[in-house]
């Protein structure tokens, strides 16, 4: 009971912060719904089962812990990629700094105005697929993200897009704390890929709902910024039709503490969802946790999780998987992997890979490894004369590569690669 | 009632072959019961109960404290909800926490004393004859050669021990196996030091009810260097109607020692669930090494889910002692529900633990079921291969912990966990924890699930099998790893036992 008070009060205490943005009258009983799916659950504590292996204290807190800014002198991601940029700084879209708004095959809006309008194709979509992922676990800062979220785009894909989307998330204020929520409708046969790159603030919360009708692709590409001391608890929720595709990849570079959650429902026949990540972290202030449960609803559908972090010097690296196939999604084929590469004594990994099954034609399977790097490829490589660090840099990128892999588009992998490279010749 | 006797037989069949099908359907081999006088304390669980049980036991006043604290304790925490097993609620206060035998009021001096209709129990259950002889006391059994192996047994009869077996010859070499209650008057320095050490009073819902209320269960101690020269065994059986089994079960394997272990369950149909919580806890000495096998065969309900026994165990080995080593073998086929999780505490450094499990469930089960291997010292090994099947409604999980403490340097374990799934409208889950704080650590889990396969099955068709004999065929090949981790007698008996319990699961 007393558990119960405390929840209610931290849940109180943060809520008293936050201001619900005013839209057309669906948009707003949409925020109240939300509203009271959170009220009902409450802040989540650490003595939650979900939030076992990450401490969500800092997450609850009425301010934002400040985090000083990170300066780079590398030019940013995905420079050479033509591209329509979307600008956020500190969780606020600049108009300025943003490319026009539009391209081939896309309707792109900021989310005020879409939540302003009377009749819009967001309001399917706004907090729908949200609220259907909160069973059977409950996902909170989700449903807080759906009441409080003050800026975000909406994006509509009716054709093949004509180039990649992406959402720059810039920090510039110590002590920013922003909410966005985005929302992708991907129609019949369209394509669209998603770009999000950048720390976005000191503590972020964001939101992405994908709805993915039949025949439709989204492929999604994220980096989440190098700032050491930024905090964010992001969530993706995908609905995904018969014969389409999801596929995501993310790369965590630093981050006091990251905790990504990817609930897709795969809702039609012979679907393909793939989510991945690749995670690189160096020191006892990193946490990241990667937190991923895909539902097969459906016949012939294929599901990956492929998730690899490198961690050192105690550094923490957290999955929780889980795969459910409903009763009757015959013949689904699904898979999770989760590696982790321990390259000292004090970094730790935990992991809890879940299959739920209630078909009997399936093949599903898991793996989860955790080790330290291979002294006998070590010796092997230093043998040929590389020099130590070069050779641990060298394995470290082939542990990370089955990861990269996902990522379908060449020239993005290539340019995650390069700053991933160049992250482990300065971490080593 | 059978469900088959509703069943409107079609023209063209003949009655004989009816009557081979419902033999098939209710084929729970061990759900008689015996009529036997039996002495109830009342219903319900408080201090007076506590108190009874201490008193009947002829406890000293440590024990009966230690017992009340536990229960003082219980009152306070919850059921725990975490397991994926639903149930209805149990009250705890309409069960008996202590049913025994009339005839065992005064505990018989000598095994002659024992009344030959639990003997006869005993018998039905396939006990050996030369135990059998034992417990019935024939003069001069002891000396009787063995057929076979020797295997000691304590059999533990609702609430209480009725006799062990073998005990003069064990005693020859120092091994002490006998009855828990007989272990608190005779060596009550040894379950001083031990009980409550490896699960403490506080440890779970379960095992706090248990250490308030338990009633009996067997000991044994094998001092330093000894290689216990026969199998020790504890045979247990539910008789009593609404009577919950609460047995405690201490081993403590002293340096460089050796002992197996072997355990059975059975319990009579009845269509009210019965409530058993057990607590095993298995202390390792240096250089020592246990073997605990089980075949647990409680009754699991009838094809609708009614009755059966609830099994909530907890079982916790201590490897205290540098290079000691414990195996958990367990073929889990019966019980409603089963939530036990056999585990390893891996203190001494270079300490071993093995957990090889096969849990089936059909029609209405439910099982969740797995293990921890927690790992503290340096170069310590663990191994775990857990085989689940699911047939007709049931849900099967396998829950389990792997933890490499930061100190654990150097160490491994290995995880297999396959689940089959037999049937569309049955479960199959995995909910693996891993938890590594150490870089010199190797952890490997790997888990599959999939449905018997259909070319297998068709070949053996093809070779003239039915598809019952099929599935139990590739089944048992399914399981092989773990049955061939158990002791030899054992292991006949687990696979004729995985064929009887998936009877009825096909077509």
């Amino acid at each position: 009971m007393a558990l119960a008070k405390l929840k209610a009060d931290v849940t109180e205490a943060r809520l008293a912060r936050l201001a619900m943005p005013d839209g057309a009258g669906w948009a707003n009983a949409a925020r109240a719904d939300a509203l009271a799916r959170l009220q009902a659950m409450g802040l989540p504590s650490k003595r939650d089962e979900y939030w076992k292996y990450t401490d969500p204290t800092s997450l609850n807190a009425p301010d934002a812990p400040e985090a000083a800014l990170f300066h780079s002198d590398e030019s940013p991601l995905f420079d050479a990629v033509d591209r329509v940029r979307i600008v956020f700084v500190d969780g606020v879209f600049d108009a300025d700094a943003s490319d026009d708004l539009s391209a081939e095959g896309v309707e792109i809006e900021r989310l005020a105005d879409a939540m302003a309008a009377d009749i819009h194709w967001v309001k399917d979509v706004y907090g729908v697929l949200e609220a259907r992922g909160q069973t059977p676990v409950n996902r909170p800062f989700a449903a807080m993200n759906t009441a409080f979220a003050s800026d975000g785009v909406v994006i509509r894909a009716t054709a093949k897009v004509s180039k990649p989307i992406n959402l720059i998330y810039l920090h510039q204020d110590v002590a920013s704390d922003a909410i966005l929520h985005n929302v992708v409708k991907v129609e019949a046969g369209a394509e669209v890929t998603l770009l999000e790159t950048g720390p976005a603030a000191a503590r972020f919360s964001k939101q992405l709902e994908v709805e993915v009708a039949d025949g439709g692709t989204f492929h999604h590409v994220r980096a989440q910024g190098r700032d050491h001391e930024r905090r964010a608890v992001t969530h993706c929720f995908a609905r995904i039709g018969a014969g389409s595709t999801f596929k995501s990849f993310t790369l965590t570079f630093n981050g006091v503490l990251t905790r990504n959650d990817c609930i897709i429902e795969i809702v039609g026949d012979e679907a393909v969802a793939h989510v991945a990540g690749a995670c690189v972290g160096d020191g006892r202030d990193f946490h990241h946790d990667d937190t991923v449960f895909i539902t097969h609803d459906a016949v012939n559908c294929e599901s990956r999780q492929v998730f690899k972090k490198v961690l050192r010097n105690g550094a923490t690296g957290v999955f929780q998987g889980k795969i459910l196939v409903k009763a009757g999604a015959q013949k689904t084929d699904g898979y999770q992997i989760s590696q982790s590469l321990l390259l000292d004594d004090d970094s730790q990994f935990l992991a809890k890979p879940e299959l739920e099954i209630y078909a009997d034609d399936v093949a599903c399977s898991h793996g989860s490894t955790s080790g330290a790097i291979d002294e006998e490829a070590l010796f092997y490589l230093r043998s040929r004369g590389l020099p130590e660090k070069d050779a641990q840099s060298l394995l470290t990128l082939a542990f990370v590569a089955e990861a990269l892999e996902e990522i379908e588009d060449e020239a993005l992998a290539d340019d995650l690669r390069d700053r991933l490279e160049g992250w482990l010749a300065r971490h080593t | 009632m059978n469900a088959m006797d509703a069943v409107e037989v079609k023209e063209g069949v003949d009655q004989e072959t009816v009557d081979a099908v419902k033999e098939l359907s209710g084929a729970y081999k061990h759900g008689w019961e015996t009529e036997i006088e039996m002495e109830y304390a009342p219903k319900g669980v408080n201090t007076d109960i506590v108190r009874l049980i201490s008193n009947k036991n002829n406890e000293p006043e440590w024990m009966t404290d230690w017992r009340l604290s536990a229960f003082a304790r219980w009152e306070q925490i919850e059921e725990p909800t975490w397991a994926m097993v639903s149930y209805p609620d149990i009250d705890f206060q309409d069960i008996y926490y202590y049913a025994r035998p009339k005839s065992m009021e005064v505990k018989p001096k000598s095994l002659d004393e024992v009344d030959p209709k639990l003997l006869a129990t005993y018998a039905k259950l396939g006990i050996p004859l030369k135990e059998q002889a034992i417990l019935a006391g024939v003069e001069g059994a002891e000396d009787i050669p063995a057929e076979g192996r020797k295997v000691a047994v304590d059999a533990v009869f609702d609430s209480v021990s009725v006799g062990t077996t073998f005990q003069a010859e064990l005693e020859k070499a120092g091994v002490i196996f006998c009855s828990i209650s007989e272990a608190i008057e005779k060596h009550p320095d040894l379950v001083k030091k031990y009980l409550g050490s490896v699960v403490p009073p506080s440890d779970n819902f379960y095992a706090t009810l248990n250490s308030a209320v338990f009633s009996d269960g067997s000991f044994v101690y094998v001092p330093p260097g000894v290689r216990c020269p026969m199998e020790l065994s504890t045979y247990f059986r539910i008789n009593a109607e609404n009577t919950g089994q609460f047995e405690r079960t201490l081993i403590i394997a002293d340096k460089g020692s050796y002992v197996s272990y072997l355990e059975g369950c059975t319990a009579p149909k009845r269509d009210v669930a019965q409530l058993h919580a057990a607590v095993v806890e298995i202390i390792v000495e240096e250089d020592a090494e246990v073997k605990y096998s089980t075949v647990q065969n409680w009754y699991p309900g009838d094809e609708n889910g009614v009755g059966g026994i609830y099994n909530f165990v907890t079982k916790r080995a201590d490897c205290r002692g540098a290079r000691s080593k414990v195996m958990w073998t367990q073929v889990e086929t019966g019980s409603a529900i089963t939530w036990k999780y056999p585990s390893c505490i891996l203190r001494g450094d270079d300490s071993q633990g093995e957990f090889y499990s096969i849990a089936i469930a059909n029609n209405m089960q439910q099982a969740d079921t797995g293990t921890k291997m927690v790992h503290l010292g340096k170069n310590t090994k663990s191994r775990i291969v857990s085989k689940g099947i699911s047939a007709g409604k049931a849900q099967n999980t396998y829950r389990g912990l792997v933890s490499m403490h930061p100190k654990a340097k150097d160490s491994r374990n290995y995880t297999q966990c396959d689940s089959l799934l037999i049937g569309d409208k049955c479960g199959a889950h995995t909910v693996p924890y891993i938890e590594v704080k150490n870089n010199s650590s190797r952890v490997e889990h790997e888990a599959t699930t999939s449905k018997v396969d259909d070319d297998q099955l068709f070949y053996c068709r093809q070779r003239g099998m039915d598809e019952e004999e099929a599935v139990a065929l590739v089944v048992n090949g399914f399981c092989k790893e773990v049955l061939q981790a158990l002791p030899m007698e054992f292991a006949m008996e687990a696979q004729a036992l995985v064929a009887i319990s998936l009877e009825g699961s096909v077509g």
